[in-house]
């Protein structure tokens, strides 16, 4: 069983939550393991749902609830899961939750909901969440497992709040959808601004998140591959 | 462990419980959280009847607002005679509680396109309000665009029957950028002061055009370049639904003497001048 699970760094000691090794379950996804940057995870859902922050914003809170609960829940199952089928039962549970999170969104914030509504449904096939369960909690406690979501899940969160907010501010000229360059400066009302509809479209959070690669790799010279 | 976690068995069980312990949890989440999205959709069902009358609100205010709007509400049979006992108005019962608001428009276009419901059975909600003096006559359609159902609402002005005050387009799963531009402004905002009929009475629809070549027609509107589909949808949907409302129409306005066509052009006039040429 565990063979299969060897690409996470297995927690044998009984560490304190908080320990460097748990913090760093914690950080190491924000910069130096991002999902998005470094891994190259959870694309799909970078390019469709950052045309407006707030639609990032919920987007990476869902991904965020499904991946803890997810991370935790197959934690506990760990040694129950019975080999053959644990793949198909990660997807069950990640299903289940992914289903769970559309209906609160619908019930709460119905607005978002209907614009988010289909990449919701999308979560179950990001990748991040089937990598974390497969990688990471199939082979470690609840409390790390809980940490490895937390962290990768806010990695995520950052290049999609970041590339939303290019977008939302050149593409529809607000942020939150709160009017940011004022309405007078457009053409329109007889000002000399446009807003950049290329930041509508997908293939700009390609460019956006290139950029951040392209930064974050020149301040982060571990990432940096030797040819 | 006591018992083999691989064997054929074990497995077998444990798919089973964990299907039914997540299909159990699922089931009592959605029956514990129905209520609350059932009101969402009533509102969001108010705020377009609301938005095709022009008068845009929050979902929050849109029950208040319908209620101060909604002056009456009917159903009208597919002849375009009223439906008995459907009519309500704001002093007998409320609008909202009517059965042109609780009846699902959806599903009886579906029932139809599925052949579970005959064309002469099927009933039109129709909302009456008042508007900046205008009185209007809101009216849902239901099509199929693309990937799903498109649907809108168009009020009618009163006046004359045929002339469109305002209109609202949606859809539920239309391609964004493309087919999906029909809820934008930059479509619904070209139906204002269209007719739906020539000024003799007969009836044209509003067709939507595929090039934008004929939007000076008082019947037509431009479609979306990349929606053709979906244009096609709206097209098909404003034409086999406007032909029943516009039977019901003709009914309730009374065939205009002299003064009343002078108040028509001059409403026309006043929304779109290119209309009168």
């Amino acid at each position: 069983m565990s063979t299969e699970t060897t690409a996470a760094p297995v927690i044998t000691r009984t560490d304190g939550l908080f320990s460097k090794k748990n913090r760093k379950l914690l950080t190491d996804p924000l910069n130096d393991n991002n999902p998005i940057t470094v891994q190259v995870l959870g694309i799909c859902s970078a390019l469709a749902i950052t045309v407006k922050m707030s639609n990032a914003l919920v987007m990476s809170i869902s991904v965020l609830a499904v991946v803890v609960l997810g991370n935790m829940i197959i934690s506990a199952l760990r040694n129950v899961i019975p080999g053959r089928i644990r793949i198909i039962a990660q997807l069950v549970i990640a299903a289940g939750l992914v289903t769970l999170v559309d209906i609160v969104l619908k019930a709460y914030v119905y607005d978002v909901a209907k614009q988010v509504g289909v990449y919701v449904g999308l979560i179950i096939t990001n990748c991040i969440i089937m990598g974390r369960f497969e990688a990471f909690a199939m082979g470690n406690k609840v409390g790390p497992s809980a940490l490895d979501g937390l962290g990768n899940s806010l990695g995520y969160a950052w290049i999609l709040v970041v590339v939303a907010f290019v977008r939302e501010l050149f593409g529809s000229g607000s942020l939150m959808g709160f009017r940011v360059i004022p309405e007078s400066w457009y053409e329109i009302n007889g000002g000399m601004y446009f807003n950049n509809n290329m930041m509508i479209l997908p293939p700009m959070a390609l460019v956006i998140v290139g950029i951040i690669i392209w930064i974050q790799r020149s301040r982060n010279t571990k990432l940096i591959e030797q040819s | 462990m006591a018992f083999d976690k691989n064997s054929n068995s074990f497995t077998f069980i444990f798919a089973i419980v964990l299907v039914c312990v997540v299909g159990t949890a699922l089931a009592v989440a959605f029956l514990a959280l129905k209520p609350a999205y059932d009101e969402n959709v009533r509102r969001e069902k108010m705020q377009n009847i609301l938005a095709a009358m022009n008068v845009k609100v929050a979902r929050d205010d849109a029950p208040a607002k319908f209620t101060e709007y909604i002056s009456g509400s009917l159903l009208v049979d597919a002849k375009g005679g009223v439906v008995d006992g459907s009519a309500r108005d704001k002093a007998s019962n409320k609008a909202e509680a009517s059965p042109a608001f609780s009846m699902d428009v959806l599903k009886q276009y579906k029932d139809w396109r599925a052949g579970v419901v005959e064309a002469e059975a099927m009933q039109y909600p129709v909302y009456q309000a008042t508007v900046e003096g205008h009185d209007l006559m809101v009216v849902p359609m239901m099509g199929t665009g693309l990937w799903g159902p498109v649907w809108g609402y168009l009020a009618i002005d009163k006046a004359d029957g045929r002339t469109i005050y305002g209109s609202t387009f949606d859809h539920k799963g239309e391609t964004p950028g493309l087919g999906a531009e029909i809820s934008t402004p930059i479509f619904i905002d070209q139906f204002v002061g269209k007719t739906i009929t020539e000024e003799d009475g007969t009836y044209t629809g509003i067709k939507v055009y595929k090039g934008g070549s004929m939007t000076t027609d008082p019947h037509g509107v431009d479609g979306i370049s990349g929606g053709t589909i979906t244009s096609q949808g709206v097209d098909e949907m404003l034409m086999r639904t406007l032909a029943i409302y516009d039977v019901y129409f003709k009914l309730v306005v009374p065939k205009a003497p002299e003064p009343m066509v002078n108040v028509s052009l001059s409403d026309t006039m006043a929304v779109d001048p290119p209309e009168i040429q």
